[in-house]
């Protein structure tokens, strides 16, 4: 039996090769041309006990048809109804055209472009996105991404550490109502180089971090100060005095930004007297689908004095030998291919296809269209606060605004309450006590422009039902 | 013309989102924005002709042959790209219960089991988020390792010096010294220059098999050997795993932890920088020390997240979520389109194909770097005697190509060969293909020779010609600064 498979999987070799055109006519030649027998002469300098017998741990090939049928069984098992968690990523309607556009094969089988002169297309586009984001975040420059919003922060933290001239401290001080993954992640990263990140407590009442917290750590010389906005819950932290207080401890300010919220909330260059120092945040919300977490993509802001502590990839805009305008990859001795050991970062592949969404996304939103979207996230989640109040007397955990996401206070564990809604297909937030068990009855739950009044209705019924069956 | 000189005010994309809405008014006055940031104002058409239009100004895969050396610019297929997009897999949040993530958990949980399998490994996690991030996981592990055995007098990486840059970027960003090994003349390792700086203080090797040099490392056992003893662990590269595919495994040769660039390797188009997906893969000593999240298995089969309750000696997260999760549903998809035997063949092929293409352009009158060894997937000529004889570099064979309808292969890399040309053609271009390219470095060679100014000067028919490097770096221009519209 076995033989007859294996006479199966020879015939097969040769008749049916996926992806490799070669017809025995080709490699015949080929081989003659090199002057060998056959192909595996070509493997003669790899010293003979190491080569390996078959790959019996991979399944035999499938065809496309078979392959998409088992992809398609495989992803209708996992939708599942109406989803409000956001903790980082956040479904918002994508237009028709982002995709589209972004999916053509120029765009889609291009390779990170170091030929300028055969890369235009690419390069200008970034420069369209370098453009885009510093206008939007107040900031004088951005790169060409990094690989999600928390290694955006994790190399912001290193940056930090680099570009602060006023203390040679290798000490974070990390606001503790930012997304916790992002800290385990900035943790993994950067202790490695002996940072040590320190944490400032969120206030009870508000879920902002409160100035009687953060003044302990008054004179005690860190690099950098990181603030999340919004927080973690959602809430808007008085990141104006925190800018002002970190400039005044010779801290630089490290701002991790919801893009989408500066459609209608202030721009980082401008909080404080100064304004934030670095800006990073995930720009999945521009164009990108939630996807199981990617690819995303991580931006990175910054001004013009320390740019050349940025690590990844930058564009800029320069002549050619003609007088025209061109685009090219520069400050390249900040990169590993260059520079090696002594490069800012190790990074190489970015986020490139993304940013390439991202930019067609604010293309097509403009001002206008991302203080839209931005106003009806927020209005919704106002409208779905409002509705758990007054028909369920289900309040925010925390008082003060909020932007798109809120904690709800739950008289049960929320883990058991979202048990409880996912069984009506509805994904009613994240368990806010997996960060922090002070908050094991609280729920992080998000509106974004894509829920309707219904949606919003059918949140509340299954909240509900929910109550009612872990015994409330 | 840039997508800003396109904005008329008052002009949009309306079909995009509502009529204007007022500010909300619960928000304090000092979180609202003070002024419009500026982003272009223009029409959905002017967006799709735009972006087109800027597309049609790039090289890509799908218009021209891409042999560049090291990055496997190899035919990605469309349907793993279909795969990744279903809806389902689309629209599922990272943070959905296991009970509602069962499809996407059990393509992530068997391609761990492909990629142990392809690579000897006795463990995988999925979730580095490219070659570079893998390989500051692997180096992490490394110095994780290292620590919970209280060895800390492990300072130094032991890199070859004509590794990747990632390397040696990646060692210093987990705090390590770097001490740099010679490669021999004939592209190996050299074996007493490793004994020599191996030691007390010795914590890893990274290197790549094949060897940036396109060569096959033939004394990687011993060398694997001569690490060991000193007590450090061995760190595989895995820029170059097409070369091998179905033909040796890391694990055998003796490495302990090595990256794998599904990018290059699974079907993951570059889209013009990224996304990649750079998994590692270890043996039996760092497998506590994983990053997370992995995806594990129970009885049912039931799949679920492992987290550091599980790994508890985990070196931790590397991203928000689990890193590049599309590309390895793509990966997951061309594995089965490939099967075991398919597999097989890419390294087969990708040989022939190097091997073809190497001997064709020694016949045209190029040198090959190692004449004597056999091509991997890849090889490097140096054009040093012709920058000598005729004034011609290999940057401007390079761009002369680009008029000829090629894509330059990698240039000046790896660093100690001088005037040099890497390059690869994979195994899903056809010998015609391999032809016309052949063919065309003989005319740029023959016109190198008879009209050398005419390479010098190239490229004529892109949208720019050279451009003006220094310019760029020192009259900084990173971002278009115009009047931004008034408050």
């Amino acid at each position: 039996m076995l033989r007859t498979i294996d006479a199966t999987a020879k015939r097969n070799l040769t008749s049916h090769m996926p992806f490799v055109p070669h017809t025995q006519d080709d490699e015949a030649s080929m081989l003659n041309a090199i002057g060998v027998a056959d192909i595996e002469t070509l493997f003669d300098e790899i010293p003979a006990e190491l080569r390996s017998g078959r790959l019996l741990g991979v399944p035999a090939g499938i065809s496309e048809m078979a392959m998409l049928r088992l992809m398609a069984e495989r992803s209708a098992a996992d939708s599942s109804g109406i989803s409000f968690i956001g903790a980082g990523a956040y479904e918002h309607h994508i237009p028709s055209v982002v995709w589209d556009v972004a999916s053509r094969g120029e765009f889609l089988t291009a390779y990170t472009p170091y030929q300028a002169e055969a890369s235009q297309g690419t390069l200008q586009l970034i420069y369209e996105y370098q453009t885009m984001m510093s206008r939007l975040t107040g900031m004088e420059v951005a790169n060409a991404s990094v690989y999600d919003g928390a290694s955006a922060l994790a190399e912001a933290m290193l940056m930090g550490v680099r570009a602060n001239k006023k203390s040679k401290s290798r000490r974070i001080l990390c606001a503790g109502n930012i997304h916790p993954h992002y800290l385990k992640t900035c943790r993994t990263i950067v202790t490695n180089q002996q940072i040590e990140i320190d944490t400032v407590d969120w206030s009870e009442e508000y879920g902002t971090l409160s100035s009687s917290l953060w003044r302990e750590r008054e004179d005690q010389d860190y690099a950098a100060l990181v603030v999340s906005y919004p927080n973690f819950f959602g809430g808007l932290d008085d990141v104006g005095k925190l800018t002002d207080w970190a400039h005044d401890q010779n801290m630089l300010l490290i701002a991790v930004v919801n893009p989408m919220a500066l459609g209608i909330l202030r721009a980082p260059a401008e909080w404080g007297q100064a304004g934030a120092d670095i800006v990073v945040g995930e720009g999945q919300p521009f164009g990108i689908p939630v996807a199981s977490g990617g690819p995303y993509l991580g931006y990175m802001c910054c001004n013009k004095a320390i740019v050349r502590q940025m690590p990844g990839r930058i564009i800029g805009r320069t002549l050619d030998q003609d007088g025209r305008e061109g685009f090219t990859l520069t400050l390249q001795a900040r990169e590993q291919h260059i520079r090696r050991g002594k490069a800012t970062s190790n990074i190489c592949t970015n986020q490139g296809l993304l940013v390439t969404a991202a930019t067609i996304y604010l293309s097509l939103l403009g001002d206008r269209g991302l203080a839209s979207v931005a106003t009806e996230c927020h209005n919704g989640m106002l409208a779905l606060i409002d509705k758990c109040r007054v028909r369920l007397d289900i309040h925010p955990r925390f008082s003060g605004p909020v932007f798109h996401e809120v904690a709800f206070e739950l008289p049960a564990r929320a883990a058991d309450v979202l048990a409880a809604m996912a069984d009506q297909d509805v994904l009613g937030g994240y368990d806010l006590g997996e960060f922090d068990a002070r908050l094991a009855n609280c729920m992080l739950t998000n509106v974004t422009e894509t829920r309707t009044e219904a949606d919003l209705d059918r949140f509340v019924e299954a909240l509900a039902v929910a109550l009612k069956a872990v015994g409330c | 013309m840039l997508i800003f000189d396109h904005s008329s005010k008052g002009r949009g994309a309306t079909a995009q989102f509502g009529p204007p809405m007022e500010p909300a008014s619960d928000l304090p006055a000092e979180h609202l924005r003070s002024s419009p940031a500026g982003l272009p104002e223009v029409s959905e058409l002017q967006v799709v002709r735009h972006f087109t239009n800027l597309s049609r100004r790039n090289f890509s895969i799908d218009t021209q042959f891409y042999p560049l050396g090291s990055c496997t610019m190899k035919y990605n297929p469309r349907g793993a790209h279909r795969a990744a997009s279903q809806p389902g897999f689309l629209n599922r949040h990272p943070l959905a219960p296991e009970a509602q993530s069962q499809g996407f958990l059990a393509c992530l949980w068997e391609l761990q089991e492909y990629l142990k399998d392809v690579t000897g490994m006795k463990a995988v996690s999925l979730t580095p988020m490219a070659g570079a991030q893998g390989e500051f996981a692997g180096v992490a592990m490394i110095r994780a390792y290292h620590q919970r055995n209280g060895d800390d007098g492990r300072t130094e990486i032991l890199i070859p010096d004509a590794a990747h840059g990632t390397n040696p970027a990646t060692a210093v960003m987990c705090g390590f010294k770097v001490r740099e090994v010679p490669v021999t003349r004939e592209g190996d390792v050299d074996i007493n220059a490793l004994r020599a700086a191996v030691g007390p203080q010795t914590a890893g090797l990274m290197m790549t098999n094949p060897s940036t040099c396109g060569v096959f490392e033939r004394r990687i056992q011993e060398i694997a050997g001569v690490v060991h003893e000193a007590g450090g662990l061995l760190y595989y590269d895995g820029a170059n795993l097409n070369a091998i595919l179905g033909q040796v495994k890391p694990g055998d040769m003796g490495f302990d932890v090595l990256h794998m660039n599904l990018h290059k390797t699974f079907a993951t188009p570059h889209g013009g920088g990224g996304p990649g997906s750079g998994p590692v893969g270890v043996g039996q000593r760092l497998i506590d020390f994983l990053p997370t999240p992995v995806v594990g298995r129970e009885p049912g089969p039931r799949f679920r997240w492992l987290d550091e309750q599980d790994i508890p000696h985990t070196i931790g997260r590397l991203s928000a979520f689990m890193g590049n999760a599309g590309i390895l549903l793509r990966a997951y998809a061309y594995a089965r389109l490939l099967g075991r035997d398919g597999m097989y063949r890419v390294g087969r092929y990708a040989t022939l194909n190097a091997n073809y293409m190497a001997r064709q352009l020694e016949k045209k009158g190029f040198t090959l770097a190692y004449p004597d060894r056999r091509a991997t997937h890849e090889f490097i000529i140096t054009l040093a005697k012709e920058n000598r004889e005729l004034g011609v570099s290999a940057m401007d064979f390079a761009k002369r190509l680009l008029d000829y309808g090629f894509h330059a292969p990698t240039t000046y890399f790896p660093l100690l060969i001088p005037e040099c040309l890497l390059i690869e053609p994979t195994e899903t271009e056809c010998r015609e293909e391999i032809d016309r390219f052949i063919e065309a470095m003989g005319a740029i060679l023959e016109e190198a020779r008879t009209d050398p100014d005419l390479v010098r000067g190239s490229p004529y028919t892109m949208p720019v010609k050279r451009l003006d490097d220094v310019k760029a770096a020192r009259d900084l221009d990173l971002a278009l600064i115009d009047p931004r519209p008034a408050p």
